[in-house]
């Protein structure tokens, strides 16, 4: 293979036209490729600039001890909005993990080819709703007629138990479409097994089937988490807060979330003017999210890679 | 003989003894029950927003797809914000579908797999489509709007599109691998055995037998785009002081201030008045959710027909 070919026939090379297309063809996918790593370049680039700048210009007793998230007044009070991600996080989680992994365990393990092929283009249509429809939802639906009826202390201009429910109506979609693979890529053989030995479907499902997905299903959860913590429209529209929120805890007060924070820094009356720590703000949220997401993925793509590798 | 009889009188005796599994019963309804949850929350939402939408649509139809943003609820239409969407999707499209095919032709068919450039674009790619909409607000701010300044008039839809360009990148680019990827070898052999070579048998035959599933993931990811708000919020589009009266098909308005369905969407639900923050509201989200289910259910139905071709 290394040795250089003689080439006894003369044109077995191709002609040289037809071989430069094709080194510039491999060149221009090839740049096309890597595109993808200049954008992440790029991403991490615009990112930690404005976010040191923002570290510092503001005072650091304003990160944990100020009275809430209200960049007019330079309060920036990173436990308030942090609070808000964590409640609407475990919301989301605790609302749609029952039911997109019921939903899997469904459409992988129970239902008839048929039944899965008009039951699976829901889960679809979900998965393709725009998320402002769901805060839309979530204001005008979740929030006043369920939320407020269980909660009468809930904040009626939205809070996070009803933001986050509509998170949650967008993660099941996606929890159900991956613990669907994990749980399909099971081998046929160890559910055979498990009926050969006398397990009722039930035994087999639970004890047999989920076990040997597990971590498939674990990676689900963990993506759901970092979507969960991404998700800003849903937030933003049905959360209650408008430009600044002060400290809250609980989650029937209205709040900001992280990405809830920034969009509303660039979109309210603190407008995106270019200079300030209000506009630096942006940069070192986006810096933390974008960090706390990145973790999350990665060790969700570990927990993919195992079970890829067991099957 | 005698072993048979006796089985079979064990098998009766099993199955005389056999009781309903009602534990196994309750287990299986209640996953179904959980799906059609699912289903009932997706008819909720669509019923909800269909009922809050309902008499503007029925009563000034033309006026509120016509119509400018306007302070009076009454007269106010979403003719910019569906000129925006148009537009975006456009530049959206005709950036990230040449490059993310290309990407995947890369990875899919010129790079060694286990090499290390390729295994680092992968996992890079990878790590994208994880990064929440939001972060990619902040670098079509940063980039796009002021960095390539110049180039493309700021806060304009150009610098919008190029934004969620880079957004729905990592999906074009894994959808078309994949697509890619269930091409039949025999197909590469075939065409490289009689000469062709290697982008000729790409662009002759992979690339027209992966075309159909290529094509439902860039249409997802339009559907995807034309539905997200978040970065275009950090991008700068805004609801008022909009410039020009411009025509659909006018380019000029890629480089000047602008909106979109999901801005003008997320700006009527925050607003007091009932007029604004529900019917208008409710029935710009009709037609907005009417255009990406449309994008969305030819995808499905593409994959479909495509999955059911292959199998049989």
């Amino acid at each position: 293979m290394t040795a250089p070919t003689l080439d006894p026939l003369g044109g077995l090379a191709g002609s040289g036209t037809r071989r430069r297309k094709e080194a510039r063809v491999r060149r221009t996918v090839f740049s096309a490729a890597a595109v993808s790593i200049l954008i992440s370049g790029l991403i991490v680039a615009s990112l930690i600039t404005e976010a040191l700048r923002f570290l510092l210009e503001v005072d650091f007793a304003e990160l944990w001890s100020s009275s809430g998230w209200i960049p007019r007044q330079n309060h920036f009070d990173f436990i308030t909005i942090l609070v808000a991600s964590l409640w609407v996080t475990v919301i989301a989680i605790l609302f749609a993990a029952p039911l997109g992994l019921a939903s899997a365990v469904y459409l992988s393990e129970y239902a008839r080819p048929r039944v899965r092929s008009l039951l699976k283009p829901i889960l679809e249509v979900l998965a393709g709703i725009p998320s402002v429809v769901v805060g839309y939802f979530a204001l005008q639906f979740i929030n006043p007629d369920l939320v407020t009826n269980v909660f009468t202390s809930a904040n009626r201009a939205g809070n996070m138990i009803a933001a986050g429910i509509g998170v949650g109506i967008l993660t099941i979609p996606l929890i159900a479409s991956i613990s669907e693979d994990a749980l399909s890529s099971v081998p046929m053989n160890l559910r055979e097994a498990s009926a050969g030995v006398g397990a009722r479907k039930m035994t087999t499902t639970i004890r047999v089937v989920i076990p040997a997905a597990v971590s498939g299903l674990t990676a689900a959860f963990i993506i759901a988490i970092s979507r969960a913590i991404g998700e800003t429209m849903v937030v933003f529209i049905a959360g209650g807060a408008a430009d600044s929120a002060p400290r809250v805890l609980e989650p029937t007060g209205g709040s900001l979330t992280m990405t809830a924070a920034m969009a509303s820094v660039a979109s309210g009356t603190d407008n995106v003017a270019g200079v300030g720590p209000t506009f630096q703000s942006l940069f070192f949220v986006g810096l933390v999210l974008f960090l706390v997401t990145l973790m999350l993925n990665v060790v969700a793509t570990r927990f993919v890679n195992r079970f890829r590798q067991a099957y | 003989m005698a072993t048979i009889q006796v089985d079979a009188k064990r098998h009766v005796e099993i199955g005389l003894g056999k009781k309903t599994d009602w534990a196994g019963a309750i287990f299986k309804i209640s996953l179904i029950g959980s799906i059609l949850f699912t289903l009932l929350i997706l008819l909720v939402l669509l019923q909800q927003v269909a009922t809050d939408g309902w008499s503007v649509l029925t009563t000034r139809f033309g006026d509120f797809v016509s119509g400018t943003l306007r302070s009076d609820p009454g007269e106010a239409g979403i003719k910019q914000g569906l000129q925006g969407t148009f537009w975006l999707a456009i530049i959206t499209a005709g950036v990230a579908f040449p490059l993310g095919i290309g990407a995947a032709i890369y990875l899919e068919e010129y790079a060694d797999r286990s090499s290390r450039v390729a295994r680092f674009i992968d996992l890079n790619i990878r790590n994208l489509a994880g990064v929440p909409s939001v972060v990619y607000g902040i670098l079509g701010l940063t980039i796009f709007v002021r960095a390539l300044g110049p180039l493309t008039g700021g806060p304009t839809p150009l610098a919008a599109g190029l934004t969620l360009a880079a957004l729905v990148l990592p999906i074009v680019i894994i959808t078309s691998a994949e697509a890619l990827r269930s091409t039949p070898q025999p197909l590469r052999e075939a065409a490289i055995g009689v000469g062709a070579t290697k982008w000729e048998s790409i662009k002759d035959h992979i690339l027209p037998y992966a075309a159909p599933g290529i094509l439902t993931g860039t249409l997802l990811s339009l559907a995807r785009a034309a539905g997200e708000a978040a970065p275009l919020l950090l991008v700068g589009a805004i609801t008022g002081r909009l410039g020009g009266n411009y025509g659909l098909t006018d380019v000029s308005q890629v480089r000047e201030r602008f909106t979109a369905m999901p801005i003008v969407i997320t700006s009527w639900a925050k607003q007091p008045q009932q007029e604004f923050k529900v019917d208008n509201a409710a029935a710009a989200i009709v037609i907005l959710i009417l255009f990406v289910l449309l994008l969305n259910s030819v995808a499905i139905l593409l994959r479909n027909r495509f999955e059911r071709k292959r199998a049989g």
